[in-house]
């Protein structure tokens, strides 16, 4: 099975989306996965339900939400246009945002989770080692936390990859442009004799989701060793 | 030289020591609840006195008055927990490393120096999750010593070790202590460490300290200079009413390492009382003896042998972690050839109530 060029337009736009999505996401996570892990402040679960909330919402409400803040008459949207010329609507870079909003709270809780677990006995040893706080999340916090990390990151990508919803509500379906592999799929199920070709891209969907799946679980297993100290196995 | 000054309330538990230990090594000796660990834990600024200060080689670490609160990493205190908390995402090596990343090094000399004194070489490429217990005492050790450290904190290092284990590193700590010029402040609840290897003792009990003094004084003498308290002339142990015989008028308590039997205890059961065994009430047998009108025998092993004085010796007996103290004739101590370490049981005469405690 080869792929024609249309197929590939749309899986190599499908993965960058993904890839930006999770990315710029990434570093936000972890630091809202620590807050609430560690911090304790009023307001803290009004915080977590605002966190979570792309996760119970129809996504259809999320893009429309977008819609109306980072339209190029948005609020957000005006503001990133005039001050860093970026346009998000009907653009891909807006699918990668709705995709890494619908992500979110995944990658969140997975990471939060791990920071929840770490011995914080070996977070105090580092300090009298002579790290600061900065220093003990660096060396001590952030790489015992890595498989969490790990699996957030692949929750969210996968997410990102089928994300339908909010994506087109938010940037439309433009061929090239936004037409991400669940849109492709959804036009050719639209179109008249379109099944053969939606089955195409079906299969190439599942192909992707295993290949993540394994790496991520390779990744894990090794992160994992690691982390509980036991020696390489060569 | 640290100097310590401190109060601070944990929920029901005050804690309020002061102390002074100079070179060598001070141990924080008493039974586990005594507030040991939090006086560490304050010394290396991870437990916040309420009030008081703390100094180290004369600079101030806490002062509640002053505001003053040097921060964990700023301390230079080199911190052995009970469990070596080894980082389990780094090698032995880079364990040993970790406070270089902190310019808290020490240049590679002494890196070779600490490496081969506690025989971690071979150890070097390994991770923490494959080494034996001792072998992460050690490494923790080694790490400890490697920050820079003005003074050393052992919190309890043997105590999730095996006999053989612990006397291994032990030996370890004796080294220490002889090669590395820097000054330790050892916690622990076992007389045989103690005796082993302290310079100085702090007797801590429901925290408070009871006696400060030169080890020899503090754990082989049992008559204490006056003003001393309840800890003059034996020993005071902390128990528990577990049983009350109204008919024999005699209760049963119970205490770490074993149970006495008492009379005239006006206390509940469950209810915690202090009771003091004065050194001239026990006595000292090689074997458990038959058909003897002392009801209270208790098993133990001989800790430490004071000096003779006009023919009378004090021998400190370990009682599970807890210490009794016998008087006895130094000709007796010959006879029975009494020397730390052996089996013994103590034969205890009378038990006197000190009194309750909490209901005052």
């Amino acid at each position: 099975m080869s792929l024609t060029t249309e197929e590939l337009e749309v899986l190599l736009l499908s993965l960058r989306v993904a890839f930006w999505s999770v990315l710029v996401s990434l570093p936000c996570a972890v630091a809202v996965a620590y807050v609430l892990a560690r911090a304790s402040f009023p307001g803290k679960t009004l915080f977590d339900a605002a966190v979570h909330l792309p996760l119970v919402l129809p996504p259809v409400v999320v893009g429309f939400f977008l819609l109306l803040l980072f339209g190029r008459r948005g609020p957000l949207g005006s503001i990133l246009e005039q001050w860093f010329g970026i346009v998000v609507a009907f653009r891909w870079t807006g699918a990668a945002l709705a995709a890494g909003i619908m992500g979110f709270p995944l990658m969140v809780r997975a990471i939060r989770l791990s920071f929840e677990t770490i011995d914080r006995k070996l977070e105090a040893a580092a300090s009298t080692l002579g790290a600061g706080w900065a220093g003990v999340f660096v060396t001590v916090t952030l790489p015992l936390a890595l498989p969490g990390i790990i699996t957030g990151v692949l929750l969210s990508f996968a997410r990102s990859l089928g994300e339908f919803g909010a994506t087109i509500t938010f940037v439309s379906n433009i061929p090239g442009e936004t037409r991400t592999l669940p849109l492709a799929i959804y036009t050719y199920t639209q179109t008249p004799a379109g099944d053969a070709a939606a089955m195409r891209l079906s299969v190439l969907a599942v192909l992707l989701s295993l290949a993540a799946l394994y790496v991520s679980e390779v990744m894990v297993r090794r992160a994992a060793r690691r982390v509980h100290g036991e020696d390489a196995v060569a | 030289m640290l100097s310590l000054d401190i109060e601070r309330a944990l929920g029901d538990f005050r804690l309020a020591v002061a102390f002074e230990a100079g070179d060598g090594v001070t141990a924080l000796f008493g039974r586990s609840g005594a507030g040991k660990t939090s006086v560490v834990n304050a010394i290396a600024g991870i437990l916040r006195p309420d009030r008081g200060r703390i100094d180290l080689n004369g600079e101030t670490m806490f002062d509640a008055a002053r505001g003053i609160d040097v921060p964990t990493p700023k301390r230079r205190v080199g911190y052995v927990f009970q469990e070596g908390r080894l980082f389990p995402h780094l090698s032995v090596r880079q364990n040993l490393n970790y406070a270089g990343l902190f310019s808290r090094g020490m240049p590679a000399r002494e890196f070779d120096r600490v490496v081969e004194l506690l025989g971690l070489r071979d150890l070097l490429d390994r991770r923490p999750g494959n080494l034996s217990g001792g072998e992460k005492q050690r490494v923790a050790i080694g790490r400890a010593l490697l920050s820079s450290p003005r003074l050393l904190l052992l919190d309890e290092p043997l105590a999730s070790l095996d006999a053989h284990r612990k006397n291994e590193v032990l030996q370890y700590v004796e080294l220490i202590r002889d090669e590395v010029k820097v000054p330790i402040v050892y916690v622990s609840h076992a007389v045989e460490e103690v005796v082993r290897i302290a310079d100085t003792v702090v007797l801590m009990s429901a925290g408070g300290v009871l006696a400060v003094g030169p080890a020899e004084d503090v754990m082989g003498r049992s008559d204490l200079r006056p003003g001393e308290g309840t800890f003059e002339g034996g020993a005071v142990i902390d128990a528990k009413v577990v049983e009350q015989d109204i008919e024999h008028d005699l209760a049963v308590l119970a205490f770490d390492g074993g149970t006495l039997t008492a009379t005239n205890v006006d206390a509940l059961i469950g209810e915690p009382v202090r009771v003091r065994i004065r050194a001239r009430d026990v006595s000292i047998a090689l074997e458990r003896p038959q058909r003897i009108s002392i009801q209270n025998v208790l098993e133990g092993k001989v800790a430490a042998l004071g000096a003779e004085r006009s023919g009378i010796v004090d021998v400190t007996i370990a009682v599970g972690p807890t210490v009794l103290r016998s008087r006895i004739t130094a000709r007796a101590a010959k006879q029975l050839d009494l020397v730390p370490g052996l089996e013994v049981y103590a034969l205890v005469k009378a038990v006197s109530l000190d009194r309750r405690v909490g209901a005052g």
